[in-house]
């Protein structure tokens, strides 16, 4: 019961910024909110920098640390001009309005919830920055630089904002209905894998693939990165309570178990099939179990996230096999497969193991898991379906003011050189 | 005088270096390499993917030696570069018509 409450309050806070009041901030909260912002911010730089850096080829590892960084950047200021506003402002069931553009009204005072809206804003910021880094890649090693900007910046106001107002906002219709998606499965990782996916088909493989090896050069960097995503998921996920309470620390042990779990899973499917546990298997495990846990990690408890890091290892596994190796769409880092099957996933089984029966922390009043289960599937097909389109859509109207990929000969001379006139590496 | 070079797996490097100077050799190159022979490659296997790699990392060693020190040389480095198993490496000798050193400008014998 008192699980069930945790989980009521936090997903009450979740609404998004409540009523200014006159009251005073929580300081463990606020304290722990702080925190997590930290944490989210360091999964991008340099945790996925690193992990997407090790992953390409040597002369391309700059370009991707830069386009990392530049997100973080460029997000950043689109954040406090229209985007806090739009996906947090009061508006309608499918965006926020303009009244909270250029952070009017956030004050030192305002409160979301029992911490300062600032802290709130800012963590929300870190997610907003995060997920077009993820789409990085599914279209590295090929993409120019300002194509990747201006789809960036599009593609957060199209498709990001709104959707996470569908889901995080008290007046998005995703949320009304009652739709579960405690950190991030649909607006993050869903929202990214399928981005990737589609702007893999869209700019295209890159030249050689599937022919030519492309193995990574640098896998120590990609451990790095990886470990420094599984610390910062737990700002990520227990951050999400938007409160230092239990269902902050249920998140955060959910989170770390699902992690365990989808890279034991995935080394030991390695090791059957291929003969040899691998370090790129056991990470990009532990990557899929952290993705898929993310919806549902205040909503179950830790067999729950056992069950769901378990499952997220097997199917994100099968589904890497398909993309590249059956379908040899050039998604190359995998993006999809891990984050949009581990995202779609985890919303499904968010249904099912919210329910009390299976060590959860309690379904909405008076709705069963197969109710639930179609609310979560209606939540994730419309995530994938805007996003899917919007991402096309924005990719072909960028393609018609400029280039989407670099010529094959820049290709082959690698991005750091050709674009930005740099070398990882004077060894 | 003679060239020798010897191409021997990276990890036998210091012990072909200390076997040729036990004979008296007093200087050597070193490089890098890659290559194939009877030992070719390996597989290397990326989230199910993949790759056949051809060429494996080897040691290539230059010195050059007088003749009455080619046979001592030789018996050092295979000492030293022997592991027995396949992959332990070659050993080319060739004519070496001159030597200079260019501090002092002496030529033969006595520049090596």
């Amino acid at each position: 019961m008192k699980r069930t409450l945790s989980a009521l309050v936090a997903l009450a806070a979740l609404c998004g910024p409540a009523l200014a009041t006159a009251q005073e901030p929580d300081s463990g909260s606020t304290a722990w909110m702080l925190t997590s912002t930290a944490l989210v911010l360091m999964m991008t730089l340099p945790g996925l920098a690193l992990f997407y850096g090790g992953l390409v080829r040597s002369r391309n590892v700059l370009s991707v640390l830069m386009q990392c960084f530049a997100l973080c950047c460029v997000i950043s200021l689109i954040w406090v001009a229209v985007g806090y506003s739009l996906a947090f402002g009061d508006g309608n069931g499918l965006i926020g309005g303009l009244s909270k553009a250029w952070m009017g009204g956030v004050e030192i005072d305002s409160l979301s919830g029992s911490i300062p809206e600032t802290v709130f804003a800012a963590f929300q910021l870190t997610f907003a920055i995060i997920t077009p880094a993820l789409i990085v890649g599914g279209f590295a090693e090929r993409t120019r630089f300002a194509a990747m900007l201006w789809f960036s910046i599009l593609w957060l106001l199209i498709v990001y904002l709104p959707v996470a107002h569908w889901v995080w906002a008290a007046d998005g219709w995703l949320f009304e209905r009652g739709f579960r998606d405690f950190a991030g499965g649909a607006v993050v990782h869903v929202n990214a894998g399928v981005a990737a996916l589609v702007a893999a088909l869209v700019i295209g493989n890159r030249t050689g693939f599937p022919a030519t090896p492309m193995p990574p050069h640098n896998l120590t960097m990609t451990v790095i990165g990886a470990s420094l995503l599984w610390v910062g998921w737990f700002g990520f996920n227990a951050g999400s309570a938007l409160a230092a309470n239990g269902a902050a620390g249920m998140a955060m042990l959910v989170t770390h178990v699902g992690a365990a779990a989808g890279a034991t899973a995935w080394m030991t499917l390695e090791w059957l099939k291929f003969g040899k546990p691998s370090v790129l298997g056991i990470v990009t495990g532990m990557v899929a179990g952290l993705g898929t846990i993310t919806p549902a990690s205040g909503f179950v408890g830790p067999m729950g996230g056992l069950a769901i890091g378990l499952v997220a290892g097997v199917v994100c596994f099968f589904a890497t096999q398909f993309v590249k190796r059956k379908l040899k769409i050039d998604d190359s880092l995998d993006v999809f497969p891990v984050h949009g099957v581990g995202g779609f996933t985890g919303l499904l089984l968010t249904a099912v193991f919210s329910s009390p029966a299976l060590d959860g922390l309690g379904l909405p009043e008076g709705v069963g898991i197969g109710g639930q289960l179609v609310t979560q599937l209606i939540g994730a097909v419309a995530t994938l379906v805007w996003c899917g389109v919007g991402t096309f859509v924005i990719l072909k109207v960028v393609n018609l003011v400029l280039p989407l990929r670099v010529t094959v000969e820049q290709e082959n001379e690698g991005l750091d050189l050709v674009l930005h006139e740099e070398r990882g590496y004077s060894l | 005088m003679k060239l020798i070079t010897a191409v021997v797996k990276p990890f036998r490097l210091d012990d072909v270096r200390n076997a040729l100077g036990e004979v008296g050799v007093q200087g050597m190159t070193v490089t890098e390499v890659k290559g194939f022979g009877r030992q070719r490659g390996h597989t290397e296997l990326y989230r199910g993917a993949e790759y056949v790699v051809d060429f494996l990392p080897k040691v290539k060693v230059e010195v050059a030696v007088s003749d009455e020190l080619v046979e001592r040389a030789i018996e050092a480095i295979s000492g030293a570069a022997k592991t027995g198993k396949v992959g332990d490496g070659k050993i080319f000798v060739i004519d070496l018509e001159q030597v200079y050193r260019i501090r002092t400008g002496e030529t033969g014998d006595q520049a090596i």
